[in-house]
Parts: C-alpha cells; structure tokens; sequence
C-alpha cells in the first residue's frame, strides 16, 4: 500500500499575522512555520497504516527550498521519503496540477490531504486533485480504515456523519478528528536522526495556467472597546443585545 | 464563455430583431447550486442566490437555481431571486457524491459564473466542477464583488486573520460564498421551475454511503447558526453543559465548544469551532468560560458580535469582544437565562 500525503507549510497557529507594506504578501519575519495542522492529522493516519498496515508513505510538498524543515519533520514523525516540487505554490490548481502528476507517476493508492490549509483557506487541493485524476473522493474525514482494496472513511457533513466506502485510488481530505489530537506524534531523537537520510527528491513543477491572480492582503477591522456588563446585571446584557447590537 | 453569434445576423436586422435575439441566445444565466438538506432548501442557498442576484443585477443576466432532489417549493428561491429553478430527481444522487454532483451542474450550466454556498458538500464539489466547466476557482467569499469586470472580490484567508482581493482575470469562474458572511438579501423575482432529466451512469457515483448518522433534528446547524452559544474549560466538567443547552434553546441558538473541550471528549468534535475546527461568523456569539486563544479567535472573529463571560477579567478575549461579564459561569448563566426568559416572554 503506498500513500502519498499531501503538506503545505504555514504559519504556526499561534502567529500573529501581518502583511508587507504594499499589501501584497505575508510579512514572514518572526512567523515559523509549521505543518499544517490538517495535513498533521493526515500524516499522522498514514504513519499508523505504515505501523499497523505496512503502508509505505510519501509526503509531497510544494514550494522553494524553505519549506524543507516542514518536510524532515514529517520525515521525523515517520515518512518514509518526501518529494519537493521546486516551485512557489501559487494557487490550489498549481498544487494540485503538481500532486495529481506525482500521483500518477508514482501508482499511489491513497493521496490524503488536509481539508484545507489555514493560510489560504482554499480548500481546494483535494478536490482538482481527485478531479485530475477521477478518483472516488472522500472529504472532510475523521475516520478511515484501509481494506485490501478499498477505503471505509467517516466523513463530517454539515449536519452529522457519513460512512462512506470506496475503492483504491483514491482522495481523501482530511481534518481534526481522523486522529486524535493525543495521537499527534512528537518527533523523537531517533525519528529526528534518521530524516537527515531519509530521501527527499526535487523535482521541478509542470506547467500550469492559472486565470486568477492576487491583488493583495488585509487586516480585518478591528472590534471596538469591549463594554463590560456588571456580573449582577445580566438584564443589562439582554438590553444592549437587543437594543445597541440588534442581534436578539 | 461567450455563445457563438449567429452565423447568419446581417445588417438587415432591425434592432428589435437583434434585441429579441440577444435576449433568445445571448442572455446567460448565473448558475446558483441551491443546496438542500433532506429535502429541504438550506440557508445556505438563499445566500448563494442573493449573492448570484447582485452580479446578475449588474451584468444583466438573470440567476437560474439547480436543486438536487428538493421536496420543498420553489418559491422560496424565487424569493431570493432566482427567476428559473432546474430540479434534479435522481436516485443516484441521493446521497452525496463530489464527481457526481460536480457532473449533472456542469453539464446543466450555460453560462460563465456558477456561485455555490460555502458548504462541506459544494466546497468538495466545486473544485471538480470548476475543471469540468473549464472555469476559475474562487473559494470562500466574504462580501459582494467591488467589481464584476475583471471580477474581483473578497475572501477569507489566515482564518480569518487577513483578507486575500482576488482577481479573476479571463474566463468563466465558480464562486464559493462563505455562510453567514454576504448573507441573504430578499429580492423577488417571478419564477417557474423546469424538471430536468440527467445523464448519469452508476459509474458516476464513485462514493459509496453505507451509514448516515444525523445530529438529532432540533439542532440547529453550526455553520448556518445565527446565534452559537460556545462554552470551555471553564464549564469545568461535561455534566455542566445543561445551561448552556438551556440558553441556546431560548435563543433559538446552535451549540459549541473550545478545543480543549472537544479533545478531552467533553463534547463531539463536530461542536469544535476555531482555527482547526468550525470557522464560523454569526450574528451573536456567546463565548463562556473560554480564555479566547488566538487559534479560537481565528474560527469566530468574523462574528458581528461577541459576548464574553469569564471568571478571568485578564482573560484575552476580553480584548476581542463586544460585551463581557467578569464573573463565575455557574452564578452568570442562571442569571442570565431568567432575563433571556423575561426578554422572550416565556
């Protein structure tokens, strides 16, 4: 079983987020850079199939040579090789025209990726990827058991859960709940030591054209002072709601 | 997308002629998927169609609604805008299938802008959709467009921490409109509605649903919640969670919870909203015995307005809200919930 899990780089959920001064990209100063937490989940339901199931998984990211640090941490917590396709990630159809290729060259039987990244919020990598490729689809997963040749994944819809089944290849987008946070694996010594070996390829990108383009970034406004209600008064707090606010 | 012109128009054609021509062949509709749920229409539509009708109102188009196996009337969506409604009865599309839907609305649309709510099922489909049409990709719109030619408007990015202007420079697009950010916009058209039949093969169907499990029906859904009622660790132990239940039914609210809450098993991960659980953008978001990390504030800080109660008056949230109690959850809420019963009268 081969599995290939698709990484994006981003800024630590923590960081506080500010643009350049023309607006036009993430000011990277002081911000580190973490595996995207969806994709953390995904990687992390692979390495307990290559533990349980002998799967044998890749991670593939997109981007320059600044995103290797990313990669040997998904390397430490178990991978077994990564791909970096030598290219700014400039859109979710550039990465997906990236992986879908990877996918296919490489014959893999599961592609999992995050739901979505938390940097651009496109949420639309899986999706042109099983699009690409014309692979069973199953999205917004918080469980997933692999059979000989075929998936049984959990999926969260917007009003409850599915259990869906489908046959190998195939896309699964992933999120929080296909592992517990528990789960999430800290890379150890030993894990750390052999990602410096462990093989990480440089492939350079297909072309792709993309009609979109970006014209810049902002803040969102910020909220005005907070008005603090007396603890004893919560009738205060129906008033301003209904009469200030005009939300009850 | 622009439709092949008549080959045979000539000079010989009076105005009116071309006008009814424009009209016959030219006038494109806005394609607008009017997600329902068992049967019945989704807010989420509405949004998507009020959105569709500002862009048709400017291009001079008009907005025709595709629904997939609907029980309810077509009226409402007229409501909102949509002048023809297309309905779906399949079968095979009974349970959701991205490939599947992505296929039946491609093959349906006609025109150059197909707009879809935000939702888990139109934001797992809208990618495939887009390379069948052959469009552009925009996801999770938060505001109508500044401007339709090149079309350029604003989404969501950073969670929420920025907002990302994009540009859609040549070609056809499917837009994705994020819930409860444009919101609805009541805008009544005369409509009529058309019963279209489908080519779709089980091969389409690439997904197999084998077990459906429903949050219990008078839950309100997360996403489309006007009001969420939102309690953390403060609440200090799951058996505690009745007031909040008892607030959000007077407000007619939906209910959620922190990380923490939902990683110690307090409550099911689907009520997890924050930057890597539910992002959401109520009217009204009551926040209880949540210090307000910046990863929560990412999934919420698109709420018009924030209400903070928290024993902790150094607690971060503070800073991020709109009204806030400084006080103990378990004396604040029974409080609370007599003057909500005052207020409603019940």
């Amino acid at each position: 079983m081969k599995i290939l899990v698709c990484i994006s780089s981003v800024p630590d959920t923590t960081a506080k987020i500010n643009f350049t001064p023309d607006g036009k990209s993430l000011d990277k100063s002081g911000v580190q850079f973490v595996i995207n937490p969806h994709d953390e989940y995904c990687l992390t339901r692979a390495v307990q199939l290559q533990e349980t199931q002998g799967a044998v998984v890749t991670v593939i990211t997109v981007g320059d040579v600044s995103v290797e640090p990313v990669m040997r941490k998904a390397l430490a917590i178990g991978a077994n090789d990564a791909i970096r396709v030598n290219a700014d990630s400039k859109d979710g159809l550039f990465v997906a025209t990236q992986i879908a290729k990877a996918a296919k060259d490489g014959g893999y039987d599961i592609i999992l990726a995050g739901r979505e990244s938390i940097d651009f919020n496109g949420a639309e990598v899986p999706g042109f990827v099983a699009g690409m490729l014309d692979y069973p689809f199953i999205n917004g997963c918080v469980g997933l058991k692999v059979e000989e040749n075929s998936v049984e994944a959990i999926r969260e819809t917007d009003s409850g859960k599915e259990t869906i089944t489908a046959t190998l290849p195939v896309i699964i987008g992933g999120q929080n709940g296909l592992v517990e946070d528990s789960e999430l694996k800290i890379p150890n010594m030993r894990g750390i030591m052999s990602a410096r070996t462990k093989p990480l390829n440089v492939v350079e990108p297909e072309q792709s054209t993309s009609k979109i383009s970006v014209s810049g970034y902002q803040k969102p406004t910020e909220r005005g002072s907070v008005k603090m209600i007396d603890k004893d008064n919560p009738g205060e707090l129906v008033r301003l709601l209904h009469e200030e606010a005009k939300v009850i | 997308m622009t439709r092949t012109t008549q080959a045979n128009w000539s000079d010989s054609y009076t105005k009116k002629q071309k006008l009814f021509n424009h009209q016959k062949y030219n006038r494109m509709a806005i394609i607008v998927y009017a997600e329902s749920h068992e049967g019945k229409y989704k807010k989420a539509a509405f949004e998507a169609i009020s959105y569709a009708k500002i862009i048709a109102d400017q291009s001079g188009e008009s907005v025709t609604a595709i629904a997939i196996n609907p029980t309810d009337s077509s009226e409402i969506l007229y409501k909102y805008g949509a002048s023809k409604v297309l309905k779906i009865n399949s079968e095979l599309l009974k349970n959701f299938s991205p490939g599947a839907y992505a296929k039946v609305i491609a093959e349906l649309n006609d025109g150059d802008t197909i707009v879809l709510p935000a939702t888990a099922d139109a934001s797992s489909f809208a990618p495939i959709l887009a390379l069948k049409s052959g469009f552009s990709l925009v996801t999770n719109l938060i505001s109508a467009p500044k401007n339709l030619s090149p079309f350029t408007a604003e989404r969501k990015s950073f969670s929420g921490k920025g907002i990302q202007t994009v540009q859609v420079n040549e070609g056809g697009k499917v837009l994705t409109i994020l819930q409860n950010a444009y919101g609805t916009k009541e805008n009544p058209v005369d409509g009529n509605e058309e019963t279209v039949s489908i080519s779709l093969n089980d091969s389409d169907v690439k997904e197999k649903v084998i077990k459906v499990e429903q949050l219990s029906t008078d839950k309100i859904d997360l996403k489309d919640a006007e009001i969420v009622v939102s309690g953390g660790r403060g609440m200090k132990d799951p058996e505690n969670w009745g007031t909040i239940e008892e607030l959000s039914d007077l407000l007619g609210a939906a209910t959620a919870c922190s990380k923490p809450v939902a990683d110690m098993g307090w409550r099911p991960h689907s009520e997890h909203v924050g930057q890597t659980g539910k992002a959401i953008s109520p009217n009204l978001y009551i926040a209880i015995g949540i210090s307000g990390a910046i990863q929560h504030l990412a999934g919420v800080n698109s709420s018009k307005t924030i209400v903070v109660i928290n024993s902790d008056a150094e607690a971060p949230f503070f800073k991020s809200a709109d009204y806030g109690i400084v006080g103990d959850a378990f004396e604040v809420l029974p409080k609370l919930i007599e003057e909500v019963k005052k207020f409603k009268g019940v």
